[in-house]
C-alpha cells in the first residue's frame, strides 16, 4: 500500500514532463528505453512478416506466391532487419538502457546526451534501409558475399550498407556508454562482484559491440566503395580476394551472435534468482564465463569457412576453438540448474520464459557442437541444419531472454502488471510454435535441404507444412504480449515498487521509477541475490 | 567549486574530478574502436601486400614522397602544439592555449592542404582507380589495389583529422569565450587524445605507404 501512495504523490519519469518534446529531446535512460522498445518493436513486426511470407511460401513445393527473385529479397531483409534493427539492439538498448543506471544505483548513463544521440542515429540507419527496401529491397542475403554483392547484384546494396553502416555507430555509442557507466558509476558499496549478474553479461556485450562492430563497419564500406566506384577489392579477376570479405564480415558477426544472446544469459540470471529466491549459485563462474564467451568470440570466426577454401590448418584451430565456448556456455546452464536447486520456484511468466530460454539455448548450443566439428559442418553447410541452430540462438534464446526481460520489469518500466494468466498461456504458445517452426528444420537440413531455395523436392513437404504451421502459432505467441502489455501500460493493476520481492537496486525505488532515479545516492551493503540476508526486509519470512 | 565548475557539471556526476576522469575512459573507449576500423583497413592492405609484394612495391615508388614526409613533419609539430595547449590550460594560461589551439588546427589544414596536392599529383598521373587509372605495368590489378586502399585509408584519415581541426577550433573559441581554466578543461583533455590518436595513426600509414618506395 505504501508504494500505492508514493505513486499518486511524486511524479515519475513518465509524468514529470509532457509532451513529444519532452520524449523526443530527452536525455533520461529511462525514457530512451522506451524510445527503443517503440523503434525495434515497428522493425520486428516488420521482419516477422517477411519471415511469414518466406515460410507462405514454403508451405508448397514450387514457387507460387513470389518470384523467387522477391524471395531472396525476402529472406535477405528479413535477416538484415531482424539481426541489425531488432537483435542487436534488442535488450542492451532497451533494458540495459533503463537498469544499468539503476542497478548500480547512478542518475543515469554516464553520456545521456550520447545516448539520446545513438537513438537518433539508430533511426536514421533504419530508415535509410527502409529506403532501400522501398527502392527494390536487397538480394544477397543479410551476409552480403562478395563477389555477388560487389559486382552481379543489381539490387540495393548501397543504400542497405550504408544503412547498417550508420546502425552500427549507434551500437558502439551504447557500447562505449555501458563500459564507462559500469567502471565510474557504481554506487559506494557496489564493487564489481556485487553487481548482478546482467551487468557483467552487458559489460561483456559492450565490450564485443565496441571491438567488432568497427570491422563490420570497414567491410561494409569497402563493399560500398567497389560498388561505388566501380572497382575491385574483392574481385578476383583485378586481384582482390572475395574470402577476405567473409574473414572480415565473421569477424564481427560471429561476435555478435554474442551481442544478442549475451544480454539474454544475463536477464535469466536476474529471473532464475528471483523466482527461486536463491544466490544464483557459483557467481563468480557466472560472472567470468560472460566474459570468457566475449573474449573467445573473437577467436572462432573461421567456423564460418570451413568449405571456403580455408586451410586445413587454420580450419583445425577454428574448429577447437569454436568448441572452447562450450565451457563457459555450460557453466552458465549448470549454474541456472544449480540454482533453481533446493530454492522454492515459482513458475511466473518471467520464470518460463528463462526456463525455456534454457531448454532452447542449450540444444542451440549443442547443434553448434555439431557445426564446429570440420566433418559434420561440412554435410551441413548452407542448410536447414545450421538455420535451425542459429535460430534457436537467437530466437529460442535471445528472443525469449528479452521478452522474460520485459515482464520481469514490466512492473518497473510502467508501474503496473500485466494479466498474468494470459502472459503464461503466450508463454507456452511461444515456446509451442517456437519448437514446432524450427525442429522440423534440423531434419530437413540433415536431409539436405538448402538455405535461401524457394522450392524443393514434394517429399519434404510435410516437415515445411509443421514449420510454417509452428511460424503461425508463434506469431500469435508473440502478438499476445504486445496486446497486454500495451493494454496494461494504462489499466493494469498498480505494481508497487517491488512485486516480485527480489533483490536488487532497481526493486527499491518507486515504480516507475523518479525522474533521478535515487533521491541521495544508495551504499550498497549486500551481495547481489542476497535472499538469505534480506529476507525481513524482503518481506519472505 | 567555482561557478564555472558548477555550469560544467552535468547530470549523473558528483564532481569535476569525477565527470573528467569520465569523459577521458569514454574517449579511450573510442579510440579503441576506432582502432579496429582503421584495423580492418590494415589487415586487408597487409593481405594483399603478401599476395602481390611485387606491384605493392611499386605503388609505393609512385608515393609522392617529398610532400609525405613533409606533412608526417607537420603532424608531429601539431601533436607539440596540442600537448603545449593542454599545458597552457593546465596552469591557467587561457590566453596562450588559445593560441596555441588555433595554430593546432592551422597545422591540421595545412597538412590537408598538402594531402590533398599529393591527390591531385595522383590525378594528373593517371592513378586514382574508378575515376582514372592507367597502367601499363604487368603489375596493373595489384598496382590498382595498392592505390585503392592509398586512398581509402589516407581518405579517412583526412576525415579524421578534419573533425579533429573542427573539434580544435571549437576548443579554441570557447578557450577564448572564458569556458575552461586551470580547474576546468576535461573537453581540451579529450580533444587532445583524439588528436593525438589521429596522428599516430599517420605514422602507421606513412610506414606502409611511403618508406617502401625509399630508394
Ligand atoms: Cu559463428
Amino acid at each position: 500500500m505504501i508504494s500505492k501512495i508514493r505513486i499518486a504523490e511524486a511524479p515519475n519519469y513518465l509524468t514529470e514532463e509532457q509532451g513529444i518534446r519532452s520524449w523526443l529531446l530527452t536525455t533520461d535512460h529511462k525514457r530512451i528505453c522506451l524510445l527503443y522498445i517503440a523503434a525495434i518493436t515497428f522493425f520486428f513486426v516488420l521482419g516477422g512478416i517477411a519471415a511469414l511470407l518466406i515460410r507462405l511460401e514454403l508451405l508448397t513445393p514450387v514457387t507460387d506466391l513470389v518470384s523467387p527473385e522477391t524471395y531472396n529479397k525476402l529472406f535477405s531483409e528479413h535477416g538484415i532487419i531482424m539481426v541489425w534493427l531488432f537483435l542487436i539492439p534488442s535488450i542492451p538498448a532497451t533494458l540495459g538502457n533503463f537498469l544499468i543506471p539503476e542497478m548500480i544505483g547512478a542518475k543515469d548513463v554516464a553520456f545521456p546526451k550520447l545516448n539520446l544521440a545513438s537513438w537518433y542515429v539508430f533511426m536514421i540507419g533504419g530508415l535509410l534501409i527502409m529506403y532501400g527496401i522501398a527502392r527494390g529491397g536487397i538480394d544477397t542475403g543479410w551476409t552480403f558475399y562478395t563477389p555477388f554483392s560487389t559486382i552481379y547484384s543489381t539490387t540495393e546494396v548501397a543504400v542497405t550498407g550504408v544503412g547498417i553502416f550508420i546502425v552500427g555507430f549507434s551500437s558502439i555509442m551504447t557500447g562505449v556508454n555501458f563500459i564507462v557507466t559500469i567502471h565510474r558509476l557504481r554506487a559506494p558499496g557496489m564493487t564489481w562482484f556485487r553487481m548482478p549478474l546482467f551487468l557483467w553479461s552487458l559489460y561483456s556485450t559492450s565490450v564485443v559491440m565496441v571491438l567488432a562492430t568497427p570491422v563490420l563497419a570497414i567491410a561494409l564500406l569497402m563493399i560500398i566503395w567497389e560498388r561505388v566506384f566501380q572497382v575491385g577489392i574483392f574481385s578476383p579477376e583485378l586481384g582482390g580476394d572475395p574470402v577476405l570479405f567473409q574473414h572480415l564480415f565473421w569477424f564481427y558477426s560471429h561476435p555478435a551472435v554474442y551481442i544478442m544472446v549475451l544480454p539474454s544469459m544475463g536477464v535469466v540470471s536476474e529471473i532464475v534468482a528471483a523466482f527461486s529466491r536463491k544466490a544464483v549459485f557459483g557467481y563468480v563462474f557466472v560472472a567470468f564465463s560472460s566474459v570468457a564467451i566475449a573474449v573467445l568470440g573473437f577467436l572462432v570466426w573461421g567456423h564460418h569457412m570451413f568449405v571456403a577454401g580455408e586451410s586445413v590448418y587454420s580450419a583445425l584451430a577454428f574448429s577447437v576453438l569454436s568448441y572452447l565456448v562450450a565451457v563457459p556456455s555450460a557453466i552458465k546452464v549448470f549454474n541456472w540448474s544449480a540454482t533453481l536447486y533446493k530454492g522454492s520456484v515459482s513458475l511466473d511468466t518471467p520464470m518460463l520464459y528463462a526456463l525455456g530460454f534454457i531448454g532452447l539455448f542449450t540444444i542451440g548450443g549443442m547443434t553448434g557442437l555439431f557445426v564446429a566439428a570440420l566433418g559434420i559442418d561440412v554435410h551441413v553447410t548452407d542448410t536447414y541444419f545450421v538455420i535451425a541452430h542459429f535460430h534457436y540462438i537467437m530466437v529460442g534464446g535471445a528472443v525469449m531472454g528479452y521478452l522474460g526481460g520485459l515482464h520481469y520489469w514490466w512492473p518497473k518500466i510502467s508501474g503496473r502488471m500485466y494479466p498474468e494468466r494470459l502472459a503464461k498461456a503466450a508463454a507456452l504458445i511461444v515456446f509451442l510454435g517456437f519448437n514446432l517452426t524450427f525442429f522440423p528444420q534440423f531434419v530437413l537440413g540433415w536431409l539436405g535441404m538448402p538455405r535461401r531455395y524457394a522450392a524443393y523436392p514434394p517429399e519434404w513437404q510435410w516437415l515445411h507444412i509443421l514449420s510454417t504451421a509452428g511460424a503461425t502459432i508463434l506469431a500469435v505467441g508473440y502478438l499476445m504480449p504486445l496486446l497486454y502489455l500495451t493494454w496494461a501500460w494504462k489499466r493494469g493493476p498498480l505494481a508497487g515498487h517491488n512485486p516480485w520481492r527480489a533483490t536488487g537496486l532497481e526493486w527499491q525505488i518507486s515504480s516507475p521509477p523518479p525522474k533521478h532515479n535515487f533521491e541521495t545516492t544508495p551504499i550498497v551493503t549486500h551481495k547481489a541475490y542476497d535472499y538469505a540476508g534480506m529476507k525481513e526486509e524482503l518481506g519472505l519470512v | 567549486m567555482s561557478k564555472a565548475e558548477a555550469l560544467a557539471l552535468r547530470e549523473p556526476f558528483s564532481t569535476p574530478q569525477h565527470q573528467r576522469d569520465t569523459a577521458m575512459l569514454g574517449m579511450w573507449v573510442f579510440i579503441a574502436t576506432e582502432v579496429l576500423f582503421f584495423g580492418g583497413l590494415f589487415v586487408a592492405f597487409a593481405v594483399y601486400r603478401m599476395y602481390y609484394t611485387q606491384g605493392f612495391l611499386e605503388g609505393s615508388r609512385g608515393m609522392t614522397l617529398v610532400i609525405g614526409t613533409i606533412n608526417s613533419a607537420v603532424l608531429i609539430a601539431s601533436t607539440f602544439t596540442m600537448s603545449l595547449a593542454i599545458h597552457a590550460i593546465q596552469h591557467n594560461k587561457q590566453l596562450r592555449c588559445y593560441l596555441l589551439l588555433l595554430i593546432t588546427a592551422l597545422i591540421g589544414l595545412v597538412f590537408l592542404a598538402l594531402k590533398f596536392t599529393e591527390y591531385f599529383i595522383h590525378y594528373q598521373e593517371h592513378k586514382v582507380p574508378g575515376i582514372w587509372f592507367e597502367s601499363h605495368d604487368p603489375q596493373a590489378g595489384p598496382e590498382q589495389l595498392f592505390y585503392i586502399f592509398y586512398f581509402a585509408m589516407t581518405g579517412l584519415h583526412a576525415i579524421h583529422l578534419s573533425i579533429g581541426c573542427g573539434l580544435v577550433t571549437t576548443m579554441a573559441v570557447r578557450t577564448a569565450l572564458g569556458r575552461f581554466n586551470g580547474n576546468y578543461h576535461t573537453a581540451i583533455d579529450v580533444t587532445g587524445l583524439y588528436w593525438h590518436f589521429v596522428d599516430i595513426i599517420w605514422g602507421f600509414l606513412y610506414a606502409i605507404f611511403y618508406i617502401p618506395g625509399f630508394r
